[in-house]
């Protein structure tokens, strides 16, 4: 097996409540990992932590062998290096619920700013690879399109092909429909299930069932900061073993 | 209308104090002010005590009053003279760098946390992140109000005149009590107002050009 994250006993506290508690799985390169699970269970907590938008409280995140957390110090965290940390960061993409496009910049920018600033590559090499990415997004001829002027899918979109551009090799999306109108939520899946066959390697948060059992590899049903069950769709969708994941299912599937 | 005529040359005199003191004002102030405002945003509790100290009293008081204490206070306390007009760009710059600084820290802290993390996960730098991510978006933002604050600018100068400094007004109100007639002051209003008609006129070229985007 090709193991591209482990997190471990991954801790996070606001305040004094756990927000995550003890949490650990592996992704493996090229699979699609999906976490289910109620509002406020840590879903998305997990993600912003493998990412550092939150400074984590215990536990430790691995990517590609590089360990975000050095040690621990009198029960707090020590983080590594600021340039491991960069490596990491780059090395996960991350998908947002709202896009956080960047307004004042087109779509096509969007996509180059981060390849010609942080990649450094040269500016037509970057347009040229941008522009590759947005057609595979179904993006063509939006380029000069500035955000306001696109659907909330074509948004959506845009932010996918953002985060490509810096070539991750871990994707991650928090809840990339749940600000989209109902008949929007489609073109963005498509484009999500075309990365999965593309083997991208992806950690997908959810509340689309339906979607997460035709594209998992492998499901996490979360609840109150914890991992209730993990397993293939066909097991932790179709038949759960747990109380917690049944009543979560039976309120999602309709 | 010779003597109209005569007005308008005798007051332009005193223009180009007024716009020199204008555009200092706005050089110095507007980066003082960015300066401000970002460690007013920091984390550091003793700078986050004296900015709110130096914001209060700049607000506090008048302003007139902060233009006599920085020209006197130094010969006061140390018998030291120097440059009235100095004494006026240093006031004006502390002054209003205050009042821009609110502007711009209320403009940073209206650009959604997105903005910032998107940034973050994208690899970007935190300096780059605010040049090229937050201070364009900030600029479109706060148009509206500097425009406000600039517009005021060119009125406050008229206080220049407290510690001697001749500008527009100050000509005009000797014109006026040496003619015995009104019209000086009239003419000085003109003169203000064409200036802030200028001014109006290029905040709303700025905002059209800021207009081909919208933040959501």
């Amino acid at each position: 097996m090709n193991e591209i994250l482990k997190v471990e006993n991954l801790v996070k506290k606001y305040n004094d409540s756990y927000a995550v508690k003890n949490v650990s799985f592996t992704v493996n390169k090229g699979e699609v990992l999906v976490i289910i699970g109620a509002s406020g269970s840590g879903k998305s907590t997990i993600l912003r932590c493998i990412n550092q938008l939150e400074k984590i409280d215990g536990g430790n995140v691995t990517i590609n062998e590089d360990s975000m957390i050095k040690e621990m110090k009198n029960g707090k965290v020590i983080y590594n290096t600021k340039d491991i940390l960069n490596k990491m960061n780059l090395e996960c993409g991350m998908v947002f619920q709202n896009f956080n496009l960047f307004p004042h910049l087109s779509v096509l920018q969007n996509v180059t700013e981060a390849m010609v600033h942080v990649l450094k590559l040269d500016y037509k090499e970057a347009e040229n690879k941008a522009l590759k990415i947005l057609e595979n997004m179904g993006l063509k001829g939006k380029e000069r399109k500035y955000p306001c002027n696109l659907s909330g899918g074509e948004q959506q979109r845009a932010s996918i092909a953002r985060t490509l551009a810096i070539a991750p090799q871990i994707i991650f999306m928090d809840e990339p429909t749940s600000a989209l109108d109902p008949e929007l939520v489609g073109e963005v899946l498509k484009v999500v299930k075309k990365l999965a066959s593309q083997n991208r390697t992806m950690v997908i948060v959810t509340h689309e069932i339906q979607f997460a059992k035709e594209i998992a590899d492998r499901v996490i049903f979360m609840c109150d900061g914890k991992i209730i069950e993990e397993g293939i769709p066909k097991d932790v969708i179709d038949n759960p073993k747990k109380k917690r994941t049944k009543e979560f299912l039976k309120r999602y599937s309709n | 209308m010779d003597n109209i005529l005569n007005l308008f040359n005798i007051l332009s005199q005193g223009l180009f104090t007024t716009i020199l003191i204008f555009i200092l004002t706005l050089l110095f102030a507007i980066p003082l002010g960015i300066v401000v405002a970002i460690a007013q945003n920091s984390k550091n509790k003793i700078l986050n005590a004296i900015i709110k100290i130096y914001i209060l009293i700049i607000r506090g008081t008048p302003m007139m009053l902060q233009i006599i204490f920085v020209y006197f206070a130094p010969y006061y306390l140390f018998k030291l003279s120097y440059d009235r007009f100095l004494a006026v760009i240093i006031a004006f710059v502390i002054n209003y760098a205050a009042y821009f600084s609110q502007i711009f820290r209320s403009g940073i802290l209206s650009i959604p946390k997105g903005q910032k993390e998107a940034a973050f996960t994208l690899g970007f730098s935190k300096t780059q992140t605010f040049f090229k991510i937050i201070l364009p978006q900030v600029i479109k933002r706060i148009l509206p109000s500097m425009s406000n604050e600039v517009i005021s600018l060119v009125k406050t100068t008229s206080l220049a005149q407290i510690i001697g400094v001749t500008e527009v007004f100050a000509l005009a109100q000797k014109q006026a009590s040496f003619q015995f007639s009104i019209l000086p002051l009239c003419i000085a209003a003109l003169i203000y107002l064409a200036l802030c008609t200028i001014i109006t006129f290029v905040f709303n070229k700025l905002e059209k050009k800021f207009s081909y985007y919208t933040i959501t």
